[in-house]
């Protein structure tokens, strides 16, 4: 002992470090997307699985390019590589583009996520918009042609049928009016002046979505939109991870049951029922995987909620009342931008504030 | 009934086998003692002994520099060495008295080590209690080392009900008050009868975490016969153990923010200082020494020790077998609130409530990344703070916003559960020193 120690590394308290780390919760992320992934190349086939590894490798070459044309070393760049936050951006893309998506498409999604959505604001942790939605409303407005659900690839497959099966129920689906997805057909119906085309459009919308073909994924849509069933599955593992917590995914499905809800409770024949809703289109993604991203979201509890109920509903608005069949896209990237306010007129209550005596 | 504090907290790795089932030993005094004149919050000790005088164990050797100050002694018997700054745990140059040791350990007369009768000490007055209380120097020992007198003597106008006793120990490895209350329960209680007595209430609850049964059974048992006073159990919890935290989960009464406990009608002591107030008063033993845990993975054998105030920290691993294997930090305090020192030429003082010799595991930093902002720091921050956009203020040098940073505790919950490794009570201390400084400076400017 009387040997002089080596040097002793000197910090300030505290001195113990929990598990949770930047890159286990960032690939906990993309993990918990794949039972969605599996999903969408279920029910689209070889083309869902080239969209798929197009935009992870694209946002992750795009990463490497911003990090690099930033003046970054070999050792940051590596770092920021593997700690899933491009995979996770990449899978997220994917899930929000159709099957039927060109190459160059999704690459330029990619870039597109990676620049503007992510690394012109600092990178990780810097910017106030999810990288994911930036590309997927840059190339909603900039290549509607190939963003519309007209364009989308028809399922190949569906759960719990045979293929022949789910072709004809598919040609049924669509054919007979050519919408691709639940929501575009709602859409439709809800525009039709008539009352009474209206009222027959949402019963034919009843008999081709049956609930359950919603839930597990038998239906049109983005590579993320299909399989309800899937994404909780995603979800679960999130929460049993503590990667997410309640305050921002359940507020928000509830204002949108609510605000969709309230209509249909006073004319059941003219409007979706709110678990129509809630099963289809990108909603159950952007609540779970979406909204929840910790970057552009609220760090404090009270924010989250309110961040949720605002996303729910002005999804709710849009669905019903907009120029768009969904809306959850352009609820979550406004809602992103109100962030740094709700933070700000949101804060926990702090101890002793109160000041009680019991 | 299981209780915990309201919001925030985190469950660090306990590790308290290590030393909980090792009872406490108390090695032979060393050789040599270095103990600092500043030991306690408030002002410094000022020396009345000179160097070359003969001291016998328990002597005062320094007075109290102020109001809020407390004495110090000597806390073994032989010849003043010299008194010079030296390096200690509350900064790199302290004022200390050097005491070599004649190993003959005499004491102060009317020290009686074995007595254990209260009765008749506590019939003595409040006032009297309360005077012997302040001359043995206590402070808290709990860590905050707060002169336990100014905390017995309210202000006029504050009424105090409840003494709390704080038993919770919620810091990792720490097994120190555990084992004081399970081996001496009956002079905690002693104490504790003592510190009633002169706050002047009927009313005392010792909070235990529910990771101490023993010491919940013990204490119980030992409480047994006294009326008002009761054991209550509370979760296992960081920080279960912060003053504020352990008065809401006990008694439910939330001190308001800047407030102390005696808002609330509520003095908050510590198991170990109840101890000291039962040897001050029955035993006439001032502080000079404590039960400090050794623990951690690059310690031989982790013990608990009762060591004299002044001790090095050599002497005291030394007790313990050495260091094992690769030491990576040497800590004064617990992990999660400690100080990182970076020798072991470093003195035991009143506040050491343990020494923790970190493997390189145990101290493997986390590198630093970006703020994911993901909210977790305002999820466990006990206080109710935004942990991540102080420590942004503070490191951007913004700090017209900071004035929630006052509440701070420093207890670490958020840099514990920060995923990205950020050094966030690193950066809200500084951000509250800059913003006192801040504050100071516009005060002037106004005035």
């Amino acid at each position: 002992m009387t040997e002089t120690p080596r040097e002793l590394t000197v910090t300030s308290s505290p001195h113990l470090a929990g598990e949770d780390s930047v890159p286990r919760i960032m690939h906990g992320v993309w993990l918990a997307l794949l039972p969605a992934a599996f999903a969408a190349v279920f029910v689209f086939g070889y083309q869902a699985l080239v969209v798929l590894l197009l935009a992870t490798l694209g946002c992750v070459i795009a990463e490497g390019l911003m990090l690099t044309l930033r003046g970054f070393s070999w050792k940051a760049v590596g770092r920021s590589l593997t700690d899933g936050s491009a995979i996770v951006t990449g899978v997220l893309l994917a899930l929000n583009l159709p099957a039927s998506s060109p190459w160059w498409l999704v690459l330029v999604g990619a870039l597109v996520a990676m620049s503007l959505g992510k690394h012109l604001f600092g990178g990780l942790g810097n910017n106030p918009f999810n990288p994911a939605l930036v590309a997927r409303v840059f190339l909603l407005i900039s290549f509607p042609t190939h963003m519309v659900a007209s364009a989308y690839t028809p399922p190949v497959a569906g759960f719990g049928e045979s293929s022949e099966k789910a072709a004809a129920r598919y040609e049924e689906q669509v054919d007979a009016r050519s919408y691709a997805t639940p929501l575009t057909a709602l859409q439709e119906a809800i525009e039709k002046s008539d009352p009474e085309e209206a009222r027959a459009a949402i019963a034919e919308l009843r008999r081709n979505y049956p609930m359950w073909h919603l839930f597990v994924g038998n239906i049109g849509g983005s590579l993320g939109e299909v399989s309800a069933l899937a994404l909780l599955l995603g979800a679960l593992l999130l929460f049993w991870r503590r990667s997410i917590t309640w305050h921002i995914p359940i507020p928000l499905l509830l204002a949108v049951l609510l605000t969709t809800g309230l209509p249909w409770l006073l004319a059941p024949d003219s409007f979706a029922n709110p678990l129509f809703h809630l099963l289809s289109g990108g909603l159950l993604l952007g609540a779970f995987f979406m909204a929840t991203d910790m970057v552009t979201s609220p760090v404090s509890p009270r924010g989250m909620v309110v961040f949720g109920v605002g996303i729910g509903v002005i999804t709710a608005v849009i669905r019903l009342w907009g120029g768009y069949p969904e809306g959850i896209s352009f609820a979550i990237l406004m809602m992103n931008g109100a962030v740094p306010l709700l933070d700000k007129y949101f804060k926990p209550a702090k101890f002793g504030a109160a000041g009680r005596r019991t | 009934m299981r209780r915990t504090f309201a919001r925030g907290g985190v469950h660090p790795p306990q590790r308290k086998e290590l030393t909980s089932g090792v009872a406490i030993s108390s090695p032979a005094p060393p050789a040599i003692v270095t103990i600092p004149l500043h030991q306690s919050i408030g002002a410094p000790a000022r020396a009345i002994v000179k160097a070359r005088e003969e001291v016998a164990c328990g002597q005062l050797i320094a007075e109290p520099g102020g109001f809020i100050s407390a004495p110090v002694h000597a806390s073994v018997s032989g010849k003043v060495k010299r008194i010079a700054a030296f390096p200690t745990s509350i900064g790199p140059s302290v004022e200390c008295i050097q005491i070599e040791s004649d190993g003959q350990d005499t004491w102060v007369p009317d020290v009686n080590l074995g007595a254990s009768e209260c009765t008749a000490a506590l019939a003595k007055s409040p006032e009297d209690l309360l005077a012997t209380l302040a001359g043995a120097g206590l402070v808290g020992l709990g860590g905050a080392a707060f002169p336990t007198a100014v905390k017995l003597r309210p202000p006029p106008g504050g009424k105090v009900d409840t003494l709390l006793l704080n038993g919770a120990e919620c810091e990792p490895y720490l097994t120190a008050d555990h084992r004081l209350m399970i081996e001496e329960a009956p002079g905690i209680i002693a104490g504790l009868r003592v510190l009633m007595r002169v706050l002047g209430i009927e009313r005392a609850v010792i909070g235990i975490e529910d990771n101490k049964p023993d010491a919940v059974e013990t204490m119980r048992a030992a409480v047994d016969e006294i009326g008002g006073v009761s054991v209550e159990v509370c979760c296992t919890a960081y920080p279960q153990g912060a003053e504020k935290q352990l008065i809401q989960a006990i008694l439910g009464r939330e001190v308001p923010s800047g407030k102390l406990p005696l808002q609330v009608g509520v003095v908050v002591q510590n198991v170990a200082t109840a101890f000291a107030a039962f040897e001050a008063v029955v035993r006439h033993k001032p502080l000079i020494e404590r039960v400090v845990t050794v623990s951690g993975g690059a310690v031989a054998e982790p013990k608990n020790l009762r060591v004299r105030i002044g001790t090095s920290l050599e002497d005291l691993v030394a007790h313990c077998g050495g260091v094992r294997g690769e030491l990576g930090k040497l800590i004064m305090g617990g992990p999660m609130m400690g100080k990182a020192l970076k020798s072991f030429d470093i003195p035991v003082v009143k506040a050491t409530s343990g020494v923790l010799l970190m493997d390189e595991v145990e101290a493997a930093q986390v590198d630093e990344q970006a703020c994911l902002r993901c909210g977790r720091c305002v999820q466990v921050c006990p206080q109710g703070l935004m942990p991540c956009d102080l420590a942004a203020m503070a490191n951007h040098g913004r700090l017209e916003g900071f004035g929630d940073g006052a509440d701070c505790v420093e207890c670490g919950c958020c840099q514990f559960i920060c995923p990205a490794g950020r050094r966030l009570v690193h950066s809200i201390r500084f951000g509250k020193s800059d913003y006192r400084r801040l504050k100071a400076a516009e005060k002037r400017q106004g005035a």
